[in-house]
């Protein structure tokens, strides 16, 4: 399934784009996905992870178009 | 209800005056007793360096959901009639302002902690980042000093 992958502030920089569209196989979690679009590094333990713009654990299950995104703590305001 | 993030600089008061004058005074004429208001300004200096400027990024579409959301659960919480959330984006500038919460309700009460609450909710959950230039280049700023 194709998945849509965003990121943000930091870890933007860090991955040096801000985002990409990855194939991964059907059953897959956001954390699979992280693996998918970093080329296997470690998510880093800080990072929030958002499934179609709603805050989401790294082990829930994505499904096919979704938008998966992952960022570094929030410090609006 | 309405939340604005707006990519221009802003004058919060008059922003504040507008959304009683248009929405809140003729919606609940009558109706509230109380009015409560968080203004955030950006300072020139942080972690004990100067700040000359700051780069507001955010989530488009996610944002704004997200102090929905927010707005909303104040709503369950508390006895609200209206609110009012407005934050900025893009470049800024020290005393330029950052965000305004503004909550309507019938008692103090309500007003000042549901204001409270969405603010402190604000900091930890909507998708802003602050990226600050020093006069040694760019810092993000990673975490919040304490709300409570």
């Amino acid at each position: 399934m194709t998945v849509k992958v965003k990121f943000f502030a930091s870890l933007k920089e860090q991955m040096g784009c801000d985002g990409a569209t990855v194939e991964i196989g059907e059953v897959a979690t956001a954390a699979d996905v992280w693996l998918a679009a970093s080329g296997g590094k470690a998510m880093p333990a800080n990072v929030l992870v958002a499934i179609n713009m709603e805050y989401g654990d790294p082990n829930r299950q994505v499904c096919s178009g979704d938008e998966v995104a992952f960022f570094p703590p929030v410090t609006g305001g | 209800m309405r939340v604005e993030v707006r990519e221009l600089p802003f004058a919060p008061w008059e922003a504040l005056q507008r959304y009683e004058n248009e929405v809140v005074s003729t919606r609940y004429s009558g109706k509230y007793g109380a009015s409560a208001v968080f203004v955030g300004t950006m300072r020139d200096f942080n972690e004990g360096d100067e700040v000359r400027g700051m780069t507001l990024e955010h989530y488009p579409g996610m944002t704004e959901r997200e102090l929905e959301r927010i707005a909303e659960e104040a709503r369950q919480r508390w006895e609200l009639l209206d609110e009012l959330i407005v934050h900025r984006v893009g470049e800024l500038l020290p005393n330029d302002p950052i965000v305004l919460v503004a909550v309507w309700s019938a008692h103090r009460k309500d007003a000042f902690e549901a204001c409270r609450h969405i603010m402190e909710a604000l900091k930890t959950r909507a998708p802003f980042w602050k990226k600050e230039q020093l006069d040694s280049g760019y810092r993000w700023v990673d975490k919040n000093s304490d709300g409570y």
